[in-house]
């Protein structure tokens, strides 16, 4: 890749408004395709709408503030094994 | 129909190794992973090869539905690796590959538990070099910790061995039923699978290894231990809430990681979690899951850590906080490598769908909920770790100014057959279902329920990555792992140990210090103090005077001592007397 034209496809501002854009959407679109068709529920709580993106979406900002919070307490220094 | 075993395929270029040098040698390896890919195609079932080890009859080649799939894919993935690794100049590593995934075929279609223990040893010895191949100090130590549990767990399977041999006086390797002896045995594989608490011995080694020995070692020793999971311990029901623990605990570890093969090999730890519970549920669906969904991982795996390899190669860096923008300039490597994340994530229309789904119906047909639930929120925490982590950070997050070449072609090659073996597998999955071990029946994947399920699962986990951004902003440290208890529990340990008994050593130094030394004053002191005792004894002494007098007669009697002016007779009471104690004492 020459150095005069860099390939800055993603640092451009208006394409990152795009990603979050086409994001959202697909997002929106994934809970419409459930009128065509309709997962199997099989923890007798699971069968309302967009059940399944909820619980992606709940079960990652679990995940993700567990680590967080595990990580004050595990996280250390690279060094930390070394003598 | 020849029935040779393909391991022939792997020692035979081990041996040839010497007779070929620069390019050659690669050719003659890549070869010799061919050869034995064909050979394992044109296996006939059944027990093909036996031997008489001290009257025991060993089944050295048994083929099967389950050992077949293990074969397979073991002999796929080295055509890759040999050719990801063309250019590599380095005969440690070679010897040491080829030595591990033969070994780790001979262990996939051993008949018998003597000949299984043979090979997994081998297994663990000829990998330890592909880690100590890179030469650092951080690898070296790595290694041999590696080697260290290795051999444990080795141990543990021997005992279980030897103990179920002497229960049961069988040797065949088959369902084994819960005693002593197969619990130690599950024990044993168990460490090789990573399992929970015995998984950290993973990402503390693979992540050092050098760039091609991590490609090869991410497939060879923990899918060897599912395969012994599947074989010998299908239905312990232990193995579904190990596999679970194992699905979440690598995912907690991945999101606080830093070293993007460090990620990778956590999720190794949780995408074996989820064939462990294959296992643990024991069904003919489940086993036929945890087999393909362990020939699906062994491709994406080697696939990831491919291009996780192939940019440690190119800027010598492997950590988050250091990379960044990389798609700049190796735009091929990250879209091979995003086949590689979509799979794993089991994105609808790659292998990992295909495979997983099979786990996860099964855990749904036994009604399994909460281990349904638990596998649900682990896939849904895969695309985040794996999925979008990896690749966020390495190739695009913060341009760090890196601009490395892109991976040379031997390696893209090497990376665009897995991932075409990806997508092939994810948009007809036939092939694979039509060599499990049990019939799959008329298992459908692409029902329209089911990719809807998984893309807003999936979907939506992308959106909570995005929306959480701040939280997972990279930190260049590491996280305390059960290795802690080994690597600074033992190191403390030590000192606690040190400091007691050298504490007790001074103390009782000091005690027979100071006893010896006033034992020795008193016997110096012992000839004035008995001749102050006998002056004291003439009644001259106590008329003519006070106290002062027999602190000055002390004196004098020392004075004497001293210039040897003592009269005879009383120099002579003195030490007979003191000889006489002395005698006394020792007496």
């Amino acid at each position: 890749m020459s150095k005069k034209k860099e390939f800055d496809f993603f640092d451009r501002p208006k394409t990152r408004r795009m990603l979050w854009i086409a994001l959202w959407g697909s997002c929106g679109l994934t809970v419409a395709l459930q009128f065509f068709a309709s997962p199997e529920p099989h923890f007798g709580f699971d069968d309302f709408f967009g059940f399944n993106a909820l619980f992606g979406f709940v079960a990652c900002s679990v995940l993700i503030l567990v680590a967080k919070g595990l990580g004050f307490i595990l996280k250390r220094n690279t060094d930390y094994y070394d003598d | 129909m020849t029935s040779i075993h393909p391991i022939l395929a792997y020692l035979g270029a081990a041996a040839l190794l010497p007779l070929f040098t620069g390019a050659w040698r690669n050719r003659m390896v890549l070869a010799a992973a061919a050869v034995g890919l064909l050979i394992v195609h044109n296996l006939p079932s059944g027990t093909l090869a036996t031997a008489n080890f001290l009257g025991m009859d060993l089944v050295l080649m048994r083929v099967d539905g389950l050992s077949r799939v293990f074969g397979y894919i073991f002999c796929l993935n080295s055509v890759f690796a040999f050719l990801f690794a063309y250019k590599l100049n380095d005969v440690r590593q070679q010897l040491a590959a080829l030595f591990y995934i033969g070994s780790a075929l001979g262990a996939v279609f051993a008949g018998d538990l003597i000949t299984l223990y043979v090979f997994w040893e081998i297994m663990a010895i000829a990998s330890t070099f592909l880690i100590l191949a890179r030469k650092t100090k951080l690898s070296s130590g790595a290694g041999f910790r590696y080697v260290l549990v290795h051999l444990f767990g080795g141990l543990c399977m021997l005992v279980g061995i030897i103990v179920h041999i002497q229960t049961t006086g069988s040797i065949a390797f088959t369902s084994l039923a819960p005693s002593l002896g197969s619990w130690l045995i599950l024990l044993g594989v168990l460490v090789n699978a990573s399992a929970f608490p015995f998984a950290s011995w993973l990402s503390d080694s693979y992540p050092e290894a050098t760039v091609t020995g991590g490609v090869i070692l991410s497939a060879y020793t923990t899918k060897t231990a599912v395969y012994a999971l599947l074989r010998a311990f299908p239905g312990w029901e232990i193995l579904i809430v190990i596999g679970c623990l194992m699905a979440v605990y690598g995912i907690i570890y991945a999101l606080l990681e830093n070293d993007m093969r460090r990620i990778l090999a956590y999720s190794i730890t949780n995408q074996v979690g989820f064939m462990v519970t294959g296992a643990g549920i024991g069904t003919a669906m489940a086993i036929n899951g945890a087999a393909a969904h362990a020939f699906c991982h062994i491709i994406y795996k080697s696939l990831l850590w491919m291009s996780a390899g192939a940019v440690l190669a190119a800027t010598g860096k492997s950590k988050c906080t250091e990379l960044g923008g990389l798609h700049k300039t190796m735009p091929l490597t990250l879209l091979l490598g995003l086949v590689g994340a979509l799979a794993i994530s089991s994105f609808p229309g790659t292998s990992g769908f295909t495979s997983k789904s099979m786990i996860i119906q099964a855990a749904a047909n036994e009604h399994l909920t909460w281990v349904l639930m638990i596998l649900e929120i682990a896939s849904a925490g895969v695309f985040l770790h794996a999925g979008i982590k990896f690749p966020y950070f390495v190739f695009f997050a913060k341009d760090k100014g890196l601009r490395p070449p892109e991976a040379p072609r031997h390696m893209l090659l090497a990376m665009a057959g897995l991932a075409f073996l990806c997508i092939a597998l994810g948009v007809y999955p036939q092939p694979l279902y039509a060599i499990l071990p049990f019939d799959v029946g008329g298992f459908d994947v692409y029902k329209g329920g089911k990719v809807v399920a998984q893309l807003q699962l999936l979907l939506f986990s992308a959106l909570v990555f995005f929306l959480m951004l701040p939280l997972l902003k990279r930190t260049d440290t590491i996280a305390l792992e059960t290795d802690w208890f080994y690597r600074r529990g033992g190191r403390l340990f030590y000192q606690a140990v040190s400091a007691f008994f050298n504490g007790l050593n001074d103390m009782a130094a000091k005690v027979a210090g100071r006893a010896v030394h006033g034992f020795a004053e008193f016997c110096r002191n012992l000839p004035e103090r008995a001749l102050f005792l006998l002056t004291a004894l003439n009644p001259d002494f106590w008329t003519s005077g006070t106290t002062v007098n027999a602190a000055l007669r002390m004196k004098q009697i020392r004075d004497s001592l001293d210039a040897g002016a003592l009269p005879v007779g009383g120099s002579l009471i003195a030490v007979t007397l003191g000889l006489a104690v002395l005698l006394g004492l020792v007496l």
